[in-house]
């Protein structure tokens, strides 16, 4: 007989036994701590530009080599970092909260208001991206610029723009899990047991739905970092001096087969980031997953 | 069940109406032109360039030109192409073949590889088979189409020189040769497409099916001593799908608006590189069009969704 | 050279004792002409400014060559000349149709459906420049078999400048009188002396039409016409199929007017996609002939030249890459407008700021490392023709100078290493359309700037934004709402008349015009508006050229303008491609007489 744990530490127990979630976490960790701090350890310029050192690959001086101007890829990386990483979970997190309360309110009131947010749903869904970003800049970017300042008023212009893209999918995905399992037993039983409303959703049925969200989530921080580029791309998202992960990646493609090291490492830099938060992601959704017998 | 369908459809009038107003409005109001390149050409004065926006009612007030485009529209004519002055419905047409073709194949090659891939990695998880798979999807979906298409053209067209990278709609030869060289040429942008949808999808397949191979009436169905793969198909798979119909209605109708990146990588001549020169162009018919049908579509699937549900769960009730 | 001794020269070839391509060399010996050399011997009457300079086509019969396979990476999206609103689609207008003369690379008149070059030896130009008679070669069908005629250039005349019709080309004809003489023989008649008379029924702006099929769509039913799909011209191929917006294809004329031409059988000209690839198509896998402005870095491309499969070509033109620094002051909104016209830039009205400006701009670097070959640093803005080259103006790059000049001025250093002067700070915003080059480019300019204690603010607009004529948009380029902006500027024709009107006062660009006006950097000198009235009536080559090159002088040394690299026309081919190029028409001007050599 062992001492009653709480659902918590019942949870935090089963997460460090996934072994894979424990590692990817500490990766995850190392990242951030990376971008965070790194520019104060590894003190190069961003925006050096040195001509005499185009296009070199690693070396001791220039870990991760240099682009075609010259400037320091490690330090471009780990500066880009933190935007890049900034905007995939910012943007991920709007995503995903507007995703799941418009999903779960239509999902449990269905009729009328169920017919208004998919009608709003279908319309985001429908809208032309660019000509609507386009417009969104032309239409915020110098007031918000004048309130907040360039940097984080393009920070915030550039999550709202791509989560207000990404909530959709969420919202369907949680609408549909409402859908079949507000008709479930369980929820039934906790009905009749006159469980309220917002208890049966917060409670009952939510945790239920949460597996394809929590992926979806993943995806959508994959997602969020690449359409950073896009945008950067347009020349609608952060000025072209900042070197994010996605830019970098973009600026490298026409040199990639002599100058291979110059795409690598954001390419790898996204991959890993990806590859640990969906296996934190896995690991979560296996702790609190409350039918996993282990 | 047929009330609310008959429901629903009704509403999608007033709500594609809807759709159209908010369409129309941000087209107007985004800036830019389609007379970019005449900007900066000293041969063509000022004047001419405001004389030709005159002439395609561009500086009329938005209203005015909406009601316009609607009352074209539901006479049928869908407007003329500010840029290249053709009828948008001939435009569209002549590019849907190769759309319908190109991502339609990668969506098939999408499911092809996502439902097999996630249920099998889902029966067994955190086997090596599932890592694998979980390791190749992370690389699918972090990779911006536009590397891997790349990569892709490095590869089999400039080194190993097996395949075309530039898509021709209209090749000279008749036969089987036709068919070989359309193939040839196709199988590097569904392919860059199809994993990259294809990984996504895995997760969500995957996910879907871990969810409910826990539930209760799959123990019960194991109990009863039912062979595993039965399981898997009958009881499994069928109560997973809801999360997969609802990404691949949502998926659908990019079958007909194209995939911007890719077509412009291959220079296929499909609706989404349509699309995205008229966008750059500010050739407002085109966009229209194409917005338009894709919104019908969207209504379309996602409907279609709403009734599969049903049909996957009985216990789904319609209010 | 002075005026003297060209004096001298056209003297002696006009005596037969100097031959016209002797005279061509020795004024190009001195950096003094080429493209319109010839033009001066024309109107100083001695021989006709025809073209001896475009290669001699070697086939010996027509056809016989296979199929001719171009690439363009951004689409020709119409075929009708008059409505073609960029070089794409001028030149797949130019597949199809032709002009009276198209300009050769040495910026002379190479004469197509004309019969000779108007001279006035050969009575073509009249003597107080007031007209121009075309002779027309004989003997020229339409595709569908119609003869073509004077009636059709006459036609083209009138459907340019109709209104209703509202065409690209309607600059080139609106002022002038086109009058038929004979069934081969038209008359241009201007309305004051033209120095430049070459200008409708020629090059770009002068595809000519058939009348037979398009007169009955002349006004506002332009667009109903079935020619505008399927167009019926005088060229060296016919139309068999087109898709806007990816491909052009086009056979053999069998009729053409010109022995053994065309070489090749078929045509494809393929559309879309990016430059970097089309690059590798035609240089790396040779899966075609013929790629257009290539874009790309020259680095790369000498990589793919290096494959040893294709080459790359540059042909110069009058294309310059420049910086302007605001005259007007962008902060201050006056009754909704900004930078208006007259107003004074806060820091740009003083000299100091804009010498230190242009002696922070590396155009070595840019040259180097950015553009290539695809951009040579240069010091003019008016860069070709070469005889109305200005050899007064150098560029250099300093940064412990400008630091020298700003600390002269006043300018001095704050906490935050930006300097100011009367609480005025040297912090600006820097902008220009998306493109990775120009991108770069502001990358190079703004690491020198803050060595200087300038700070740059960079911003990059969408291209089709930038470039539009919206009013209503503040990020457009003749609004110029920022205090540096970036871009290029073409010069279509081999005269500089068109381009240099950019900086004439009377064309400032502001909220009186629309932002129509051409002056974007709202720069006013009175000498210059003068020298330019004085070149618009100028008969006399010479003293014209001399004109243009002191409005270059004097835009350049405000230090207003600040020239950063020239931008030829870049393309690839394949080593075995004969084509003929020219910076001062279209890409395909001369298609009939490309061939392969085997």
């Amino acid at each position: 007989m062992r001492a009653p744990v709480s659902p918590w530490q019942e949870a935090w127990r089963r997460f460090r036994k996934h072994r894979l979630a424990v590692v990817c976490a500490f990766i995850l960790a190392t990242l951030i701590f990376a971008v965070l701090f790194g520019p104060w350890i590894w003190t190069l310029p961003v925006d050096d530009i040195d001509f005499s050192v185009r296009l070199q690959g690693p070396s001791l001086a220039h870990p991760l080599g240099t682009d075609d101007l010259g400037q320091d890829l490690l330090a471009r990386v780990l500066y880009g970092g933190r935007i890049s990483l900034a905007v995939g979970f910012a943007a991920m997190a709007v995503a995903v909260c507007v995703g799941v309360v418009v999903g779960s309110v239509a999902g449990m009131s269905g009729g009328r208001l169920d017919a208004a947010l998919m009608w709003i749903t279908d319309l985001f869904l429908s809208l032309p991206q660019l000509p609507l970003l386009l417009l969104i800049i032309y239409l915020f970017r110098d007031s918000l610029t004048k309130v907040v300042g360039q940097e984080l008023g393009v920070f915030i212009m550039v999550v709202t723009v791509i989560g207000i893209f990404n909530w959709m999918p969420v919202a369907r995905l949680v609408r549909a899990q409402f859908f079949s399992l507000r008709e479930k037993e369980f929820v039934e039983a906790a009905r009749a047991l006159g469980a309220s409303r917002l208890r049966l959703v917060v409670v009952h049925i939510l945790p239920n739905a949460l597996g394809p969200v929590i992926v979806a989530a993943t995806i959508d921080v994959a997602a969020a970092i690449i359409a950073e580029s896009t945008l950067s791309f347009l020349g609608l998202g952060f000025p072209p001096d900042i070197p994010t992960w996605g830019r970098l990646l973009f600026d490298a493609k026409d040199n990639l087969d002599f100058a291979p090291h110059w795409a690598l490492f954001p390419g790898l830099a996204i991959f890993l980031t990806v590859l640990s938060i969906n296996f934190v992601g896995d690991g979560l959704r296996d702790a609190l997953d409350p039918r996993r017998v282990q | 069940m047929t009330q609310y369908l008959i429901r629903r459809l009704l509403i999608a009038i007033p709500s594609l109406l809807g759709i159209s107003v908010v369409l129309f409005t941000v087209l107007a109001l985004a800036p830019g032109d389609p007379f970019e390149e005449l900007a900066t050409n000293p041969a063509v004065p000022p004047e001419v360039r405001a004389a030709l926006r005159a002439s395609l009612g561009i500086d009329d007030p938005v209203h005015i030109r909406y009601f316009r485009w609607l009352a074209a529209m539901l006479q049928g004519n869908w407007g003329f192409s500010f840029v290249s002055r053709v009828d948008v419905d001939q435009l569209i047409l002549q590019r849907l073949p190769t759309t319908l073709l190109v991502i339609g194949a990668s969506q098939i090659l999408a499911l092809a590889i996502a439902l097999p891939i996630g249920v099998y990695a889902a029966t067994r998880p955190y086997s090596i088979f599932d890592q694998i798979a979980n390791t190749l999807a992370f690389i699918g979906f972090s990779l911006p189409t536009f590397f891997t298409g790349l990569l892709m053209i490095l590869l089999f067209s400039i080194y190993l020189d097996w395949l075309p990278f530039v898509y021709r709609a209209n090749i000279e030869a008749t036969g089987w040769r036709f068919y070989w060289e359309h193939l040839r040429q196709t199988i590097m942008p569904v392919l860059v497409l199809g994993l990259f949808q294809g990984a996504a999808w895995t997760r969500f397949v995957r996910s879907a099916v871990l969810d409910v191979i826990r539930l209760d009436h799959v123990t019960t169905a194991r109990a009863k001593g039912l062979p595993e793969g039965r399981i898997t198909i009958r009881h499994v798979v069928r109560n997973a799908m809801i999360p997969v119909v609802t990404l691949v209605a949502l998926q659908m109708p990019a079958v007909f608006g194209g995939a911007i990146v890719t077509e412009q990588i291959f220079r296929v001549p499909g609706i989404g590189s349509l699309l995205i020169t008229a966008v750059l162009a500010n050739d407002t018919p085109v966009i229209m069009a194409v917005t338009f049908v894709f919104a019908c579509l969207v209504i379309f699937f996602n409907l279609l969704a709403d009734v599969l549900y049903g049909w996957l769960d009985p216990r789904i009730s319609y209010r | 050279m002075t005026e003297d001794d060209l004096r001298r020269l056209i003297a002696r070839v006009k005596s037969g004792r100097l031959s016209r391509r002797g005279f061509v060399k020795r004024v190009a010996a001195v950096g003094l002409t080429a493209p319109m050399a010839t033009q001066i011997l024309a109107i100083a009457g001695a021989a006709p400014a025809a073209s001896q300079s475009v290669p001699t086509y070697r086939p010996t019969r027509r056809g016989g060559g296979g199929s001719l396979k171009i690439l363009y990476w951004q689409a020709a999206t119409l075929l009708n000349p008059h409505f073609a609103t960029g070089t794409t689609n001028q030149d797949g207008s130019r597949v199809f149709y032709e002009p009276l003369a198209g300009w050769a690379g040495d910026g002379t008149l190479h004469a197509i459906l004309a019969a000779e070059i108007p001279s006035i030896e050969n009575g073509g130009l009249a003597a107080d420049g007031k007209s121009v008679t075309w002779k027309l070669k004989r003997g020229v069908r339409w595709h569908d078999g119609q003869p073509f005629t004077a009636d059709d250039v006459v036609f083209n005349w009138e459907y340019a400048r109709n209104p209703a019709t509202a065409t690209v080309t309607s600059g080139s004809y609106r002022d002038v009188n086109v009058v038929k003489v004979d069934d081969f023989t038209v008359r241009v008649e201007f309305q004051q002396a033209s120095p430049f008379w070459a200008d409708a029924f020629v090059g770009s702006q002068g595809m000519i039409i058939p009348k037979h099929l398009f007169q009955a769509h002349n006004g506002a039913n332009s667009r109903d016409a079935p020619a505008n799909l399927r167009p019926v011209g005088t060229s060296a191929y016919r139309f068999v199929s087109f898709t806007p917006g990816d491909t052009i294809r086009a056979e053999l004329n069998p009729n053409y007017h010109m022995d053994n031409r065309p070489y090749f059988d078929t045509l494809e000209i393929k559309g879309g996609g990016d430059a970097t690839s089309a690059a590798r198509a035609v240089m790396q896998t040779a899966d075609y002939d013929y790629a257009w402005n290539l874009a790309v870095e020259d680095e790369i491309l000498k990589r793919l030249e290096a494959v040893g499969r294709g080459k790359v070509n540059i042909v110069e033109g009058g294309g310059i890459e420049f910086m302007m620094l605001n005259a007007a002051d962008p902060t201050t909104e006056v009754d909704g407008e900004r930078a208006v016209p007259g107003s004074r830039h806060p820091a740009f009205s003083d000299p100091a700021v804009r010498q230190a400006m242009a002696l922070l701009v590396d155009r070595n670097s840019l040259e180097q490392f950015i553009y290539g070959r695809g951009g040579p640093a240069v010091a003019n803005f008016l860069l070709n023709p070469p005889r109305f080259r200005s050899p007064n103006m150098r560029w250099e790059f300093n940064v412990q100078k400008a630091n020298e000049v700003l600390d002269a001025a006043g300018w001095v250093r704050g906490r935050d290493n930006i300097r100011a002067k009367n609480g005025v700070r040297l912090r600006f915003v820097y902008q220009t359309s998306v493109n990775t080059p120009r991108q770069r480019t502001q990358a190079i300019i703004k690491q020198a700037a803050t060595r200087a204690g300038i700070d740059l603010e960079l911003k990059s607009v969408t291209a089709s934004v930038f470039f539009s004529s919206d009013v209503a948009n503040p990020d457009t380029f003749t609004k110029f709402y920022a205090d540096v902006q970036m871009y290029t500027t073409t010069m279509p024709q081999a005269d500089p008349q068109r381009f240099m009107n950019q900086f004439v006062s009377w064309e400032m660009s502001g909220k009186a015009n629309n932002w129509q006006g051409r002056n974007i950097v709202r720069w006013k000198s009175d000498e210059y508006d003068a020298a330019f009235r004085a070149a618009e009536g100028e008969l006399d080559p010479i003293k014209r050229a001399a004109l243009f090159i002191q409005m270059n002088d004097l835009v350049v040394g405000s230090n207003h303008v600040i020239p950063l690299v020239g931008r030829p026309t870049v393309s690839g081919s394949l080593n075995n491609l004969r084509h003929v190029l020219s910076g001062w028409d279209n890409t395909l001007w001369l298609l009939g007489d490309w061939y392969r050599e085997t």
